[in-house]
């Protein structure tokens, strides 16, 4: 979403993102005129006119569970995103009984919190399990 | 003259010269502050809806009516802005 018209999301997508993506941008995009969307979820730069670099992850439940906001010159990591939306997919499926601890992905142990592992989580989870 | 602008991913934009705008009243602050404090993880997601390009398609797009699937939203400055 941003604050370009559909008209213009169309010369962009025809003209240049088809030539990145194959078959053109797969998702809606969304135009907000004004801002009044990005005003709304905090994002919106009066000063610039445009919206900053706002992800927001919002589950089934219309709930959102995670945002990240970046200022215009530096890019996204979508696979971080996608890790993020992961992890919160494994959290629900476990109706909440499941953590995943810093540095988790798929395939990697999650916690099962309780009265235990109470001041016990070293025994559990390493630090370099952060980065690997 | 005229001068040249470096084209950069925040984009150029311009606004009145001449003497400031009015400040807005206290009161329309507390508006937007309010507003603003509508965005919490873990609570609900502001309802919009906003037209849309799609496949070849103009389109309508509301929030709301992608209950029961996860959504990621992404705003950006603006189409041809390089990043």
């Amino acid at each position: 979403m941003s604050i370009d018209s559909i008209y213009v999301h169309k010369m962009w997508n025809d003209n240049e993102l088809s030539k990145m993506v194959k078959g053109g941008i797969p998702f809606a995009m969304l135009s907000d005129a004004g801002g009044k969307v990005g005003e709304v979820y905090g994002i919106y730069d009066e000063d610039a006119g445009v919206e900053t670099r706002g992800r927001f992850i919002i589950d089934p439940d219309g709930v959102i569970q995670g945002y990240e906001v970046l200022t215009p010159p530096v890019g996204r990591n979508v696979a971080e995103s996608i890790r993020q939306i992961q992890a919160f997919q494994v959290v629900r499926a476990s109706k909440g009984t499941e953590a995943t601890p810093s540095g988790w992905k798929p395939g990697k142990k999650t916690l099962k919190p309780n009265p235990d592992m109470v001041g016990n989580v070293w025994k559990e989870w390493k630090t370099e399990m952060a980065f690997d | 003259m005229a001068e040249e602008i470096n084209a950069g991913c925040a984009r150029p934009t311009g606004g009145p010269v001449g003497e400031p705008a009015p400040k807005p009243t206290p009161e329309k602050e507390n508006i937007i502050k309010e507003v603003m404090s509508m965005i919490k993880v873990g609570k609900k997601a502001p309802d919009f809806t906003a037209p849309a390009y799609h496949k070849g398609k103009f389109i309508n797009v509301k929030l709301s009516e992608y209950l029961g699937k996860w959504v990621v939203l992404c705003f950006y400055p603006g189409d041809f802005t390089f990043v």
